[in-house]
């Protein structure tokens, strides 16, 4: 019984690392990441007005797709 | 048994290890000799020691890159004499779209491409567009995150004290 938590740990351990390799893209690998298709919306002024609201009343931004080139600063 | 525990558990804390990120470059450390590959300038950052060089990450997709090109043909057009060389790595996956972009926003300074990404790794690229300003004694002057209209002239000042910096030692 005992070994056989034993095993159970080491197999949850192994699983755990697995997730560690499927890492997030770069900030260099966000090309496909980028494209106008992968956006929410379909209309970018429609969207721009929408996160103007967002960001005045939550006083936050950005989250939404990398249409600032993923680079969190504009 | 014990031995087949320790070998998993030792197994998963080296692949975590693995994962981590490589350490970012930053300012006032002395830049590594990163390649420039397909550079007409330079193969290699070392070669353009004794310049300031600002070494540029862009990518088609990244909206502030293409603000910043007509940006830095000024700079290169003003202070190239002085010793600046800007250089533009594109880190675009497929060459094609590096293309079209410079077909739209021409580019009057050196070039480099690095499609797996690998020279954009070793520097530590955080965000897209990234400058690393390199003063001609090899050390970082700044890393710039970003590009905004309004970066221009703190750039730029930036640019002037670096290579008044070298002048005042040769």
């Amino acid at each position: 019984m005992k070994r056989l938590a034993l095993v159970a740990c080491a197999v949850v351990l192994a699983l755990l690392a697995g997730c560690s390799l499927f890492k997030p893209p770069q900030p260099w690998e966000k090309g496909q990441l980028a494209r106008p298709e992968m956006t929410m919306s379909a209309d970018p002024l429609d969207e721009r007005f929408g996160q103007h609201i967002y960001s005045s009343k939550e006083s936050a931004s950005g989250g939404y797709g990398v249409g600032g080139g993923g680079c969190g600063c504009n | 048994m014990k031995a087949w525990t320790s070998i998993a558990a030792s197994t998963a804390v080296l692949v975590c290890l693995g994962a981590l990120p490589a350490h970012a470059l930053d300012a006032g450390q002395s830049v590594p000799d990163i390649d420039l590959p397909g550079a007409t300038v330079a193969p290699r950052l070392a070669a353009l020691k004794g310049k300031v060089v600002y070494v540029d990450f862009w990518a088609s997709w990244c909206g502030p890159c293409r603000q910043s090109f007509p940006w830095m043909n000024d700079m290169q057009q003003k202070y190239g004499a002085q010793g600046l060389q800007i250089v533009a790595v594109n880190v675009d996956a497929k060459r094609a779209d590096a293309d079209q972009f410079l077909t739209e926003v021409p580019a009057r300074f050196a070039l480099a491409f690095d499609p797996k990404g690998d020279v954009a790794k070793r520097v530590g690229v955080k965000a897209m567009p990234t400058a690393l300003v390199v003063g001609a004694d090899g050390r970082i002057v700044r890393v710039h995150q970003g590009f905004r209209e309004q970066d221009r002239a703190e750039l730029e000042a930036l640019l002037v004290a670096a290579l008044s910096s070298a002048k005042a030692q040769p």
